[in-house]
């Protein structure tokens, strides 16, 4: 029998790792939309969200990590199977096309590669723009100095190629989780022929959820022309 | 021979595995609608034969009745051509019209090498079997099977596994050249069953070994497979052999 290590490296290893860390990675954005989404809250209550995050300490530090850990990994061997799919097809097709019916085979399944090159390079300038942006401080309700993350994310968006590159993205993002959801159920081998279109359907129907979400803030911001028409933004 | 009709065919010509091969324009105009693909590939072979200028067109077949998997070519882009559940050696050429250009190839992956012309070679899915797709045990003629008792369903859904003819459709089909549903589904098979049972982890292990081994790609879960499978096999066998992996490596369990 394979040591723990080298099944992980095997074919079904490799998926059982995608699959893994990209679950982890929809729980991460979970999270991460619901906090944006507290930007139509209160005043404050987008700031708050941001400052309670940034004052966990060292259990901060721990989920950065294992979420450092999800995306380097996933990106790792994402990249690695699209590279060894050119390895396995040396001359390739000079005509081709899918046979429809119980076939995946989407422009979401066929781009994974590159809608997720697309979320990688995208990963380094959000963290870039927002995690080591400058920003003002301002006072909390409680009495602590926060970062004004509000107002670096109104600054951002109010900028065009901002607001729509965001919404770019977070539509290539939709299309990712399209198969992705899907996909990651496959993966980790729960693969019932009863559920399988409900699971599918229910994948895309969270992928349009989650873009829509995300791309949401961008645009209303964009188009609000931020603090003037955005009241609830800014009050 | 009334309704003859016309083709215009575009087929992968290579003289031997080192050697390059291209496209190669034919028509044939004696199609009647009642040949079976690999029939009008004779015809046109007759042809070809009969001008004496270039040698026959190589393809493979052995049954010629659906059941063996030695038929393999592309037709238009898709393995087995264009109708479901169906092989080459099945499809009719009532599924083509008058005029109409199909395009011909081998199965391509690099596990599976062209031989020549559309004949690749597929010893890559026998050597996946012998590192496991057996069981060890006599178990006996079929009267003994039958003493076997087996629940309705388990028999039903292995044979439905057993029906996979190796014809590497799958494989063609695949973006990633993966062989995950051929060997999945015969894990499917032979693991569900009592018979099958003993060998199941080291059996799993060994063949998905094997498959990597060979130089067929990761599967993507694109399903195209399952899509293109004369057989209609499901993808759910490609999540039995995932769930069967991990119980006899990752989840630590002995063989
Ligand atoms: C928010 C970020 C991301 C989420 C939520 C996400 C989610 C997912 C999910 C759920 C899957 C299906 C896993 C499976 O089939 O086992 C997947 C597959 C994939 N992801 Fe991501 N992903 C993200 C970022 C990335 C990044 C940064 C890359 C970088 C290259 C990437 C590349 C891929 C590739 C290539 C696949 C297909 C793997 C295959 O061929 O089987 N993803 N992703
Ligand atoms: S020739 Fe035997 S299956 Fe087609």
């Amino acid at each position: 029998m394979p040591s723990f290590l080298d099944a992980l490296k095997s074919q079904v290893g490799r998926k059982i790792l995608t699959g893994v860390t990209g679950v982890g990675l929809i729980i991460f954005i979970i999270f991460h939309l619901a906090t944006n989404l507290q930007v139509f809250g209160d005043v404050h209550a987008f700031n708050e969200a941001a400052h309670a995050l940034e004052s966990m300490g060292w259990l901060l530090y721990v989920l950065e990590a294992g979420l450092a850990i999800a995306f380097l990994l996933h990106a790792y061997v994402g990249i690695s199977i699209w590279w060894n799919r050119r390895k396995a097809r040396p001359e390739g097709y000079e005509k081709y096309q899918s046979k429809g019916g119980s076939s995946h085979m989407s422009w979401a399944s066929r781009s994974m590669i590159f809608t997720g090159i697309v979320l990688l390079v995208f990963l380094v300038i959000h963290i870039d723009t927002f995690k080591f942006g400058a920003t003002e401080m301002v006072t909390l309700p409680g009495g602590e100095e926060a970062r004004d993350l509000k107002g670096l994310m109104l600054s951002t968006f109010q900028q065009p190629l901002y607001a729509f590159g965001y919404t770019a993205v977070m539509i290539l993002l939709g299309f990712h989780l399209g198969h992705g959801f899907w996909s990651a159920f496959t993966s980790l081998t729960m693969k019932h022929n009863k559920y399988s279109a409900l699971i599918y359907t229910v994948g895309v129907i969270f992928a349009v959820l989650m873009a829509v979400g995300f791309l949401f803030i961008p645009l209303y911001i964009y188009f609000g022309e931020g603090c003037e028409a955005a009241l609830i933004l800014c009050q | 021979m009334a309704d003859t009709f016309t083709v215009h065919l575009k087929i992968w010509r290579q003289d031997g595995p080192e050697q390059p091969g291209k496209l190669v324009d034919y028509t044939l105009d004696k199609v009647n609608e009642h040949m079976s693909f690999l029939e009008m590939l004779d015809v046109l072979n007759e042809e070809i034969v009969a001008e004496g200028k270039e040698e026959p067109i190589e393809f493979d077949y052995d049954c010629r009745e659906g059941i063996c998997g030695s038929c393999n070519l592309v037709i238009n882009g898709r393995a087995h051509g264009p109708k479901d559940m169906t092989c080459t050696c099945q499809l009719h050429m009532r599924n083509f019209s008058d005029g109409d250009t199909i395009v011909i190839e081998p199965f391509r992956a690099k596990a599976f090498p062209v031989i020549k012309d559309l004949v690749v070679d597929r010893s890559a899915f026998d050597r996946i079997i012998e590192a496991g797709g057996y069981v060890s045990v006599k178990t006996g003629s079929a009267p003994d099977a039958n003493s076997i008792p087996i629940d309705k369903t388990v028999a039903d859904t292995a044979f439905d596994y057993a029906t996979c003819i190796g014809c590497g459709a799958c494989v063609a089909a695949c973006p990633n050249s993966s062989a995950s549903l051929f060997t999945g589904a015969k894990l499917a098979h032979l693991n569900r069953l009592p018979q099958g049972e003993p060998e199941r982890k080291k059996r799993t292990v060994a063949m998905v070994e094997q498959m990597e081994e060979e130089g067929f790609g990761d599967c993507s879960n694109y399903a195209e497979c399952e899509a293109v499978c004369p057989k209609g096999i499901s993808i759910s066998a490609i999540a039995e052999m995932r769930r069967n992996y991990v119980k006899a490596t990752l989840a630590g369990t002995e063989a």
